[in-house]
């Protein structure tokens, strides 16, 4: 019973890698395919050590999955997150179809190294 | 137009032939797998690599590379976990924990570095 929650698990995640992976290909901007591939790969792999915990049980593996899951659901939205700053601050243009850019209005020119 | 619908029809039939591919594809011989189902998973996450890897290629900056590089990180950690869970061998999950590790200092500096600061700031 266990096994079986757990490949579901697996078959989630595989499905949200691909979903984060094809709006890596397709989206116009840095901005955007941060958005889209951070999140999504983000909770794909979360899922398939969720399915790999379940599958092995409180074992060694078990619990070294729990712990790589913490790490992961941890550490990617602060590197996705310094990568989106550093990428504004390099100048990287948001694409043609943008509404509003707030960060641009509260960055003062004195700011900017 | 017409290159637009061009493009989503090499697209759609890339991404089936990718599909039926891995359906049909054994496993690779150098591994004990315990069951089909993971050497398609396997595969599967081989493929959202190399999709992250066009990415890489392609990028017009140098954002692009680095976003894509960040990705491919996290997706090792899950092709570790796959590897972990369908050759029995429980060492692939330490090699997860470390590359989890490692790729996140190595993009908080590559994100230093884009900024156009030095390291000690």
């Amino acid at each position: 019973m266990n096994e079986t929650i757990g490949i579901g698990f697996i078959v989630l995640g595989l499905l949200f890698d691909f979903f984060g992976c094809v709006g890596l290909v397709r989206l116009p901007d840095v901005y955007n395919r941060l958005q889209a591939a951070a999140k999504c790969v983000t909770l794909g792999t979360c899922g398939i050590l969720f399915g790999l915990f379940l599958c092995k049980g409180f074992g060694a593996t078990g619990i070294k999955a729990l712990l790589c899951l913490s790490f992961v659901l941890l550490t990617a939205p602060v590197s996705a997150h310094a990568l989106a700053r550093a990428s504004f601050r390099a100048g990287v243009k948001p694409c043609e179809g943008t509404v509003v850019d707030d960060y641009m209005k509260d960055l003062e020119p004195k700011n900017i190294n | 137009m017409n290159a637009r619908i061009l493009r989503w029809i090499v697209g759609v039939a890339l991404a089936g032939a990718v599909g039926v591919g891995i359906f049909y594809l054994g496993m690779p011989s150098l591994l004990e797998w315990q069951s089909k189902f993971l050497a398609r998973a396997f595969w599967w996450l081989l493929f959202c690599a190399a999709l992250a890897l066009f990415r890489v290629l392609k990028g017009p900056t140098a954002a692009d590379r680095a976003v894509a590089v960040d990705m491919l990180g996290i997706l090792i950690i899950g092709l570790c976990a796959v590897l972990s869970l369908a050759t029995g061998r429980d060492w692939y999950i330490d090699i997860a924990i470390a590359w989890a590790l490692q790729s996140f200092i190595g993009i908080l500096a590559l994100a230093k570095y884009l900024e156009g600061k030095d390291f000690d700031e």
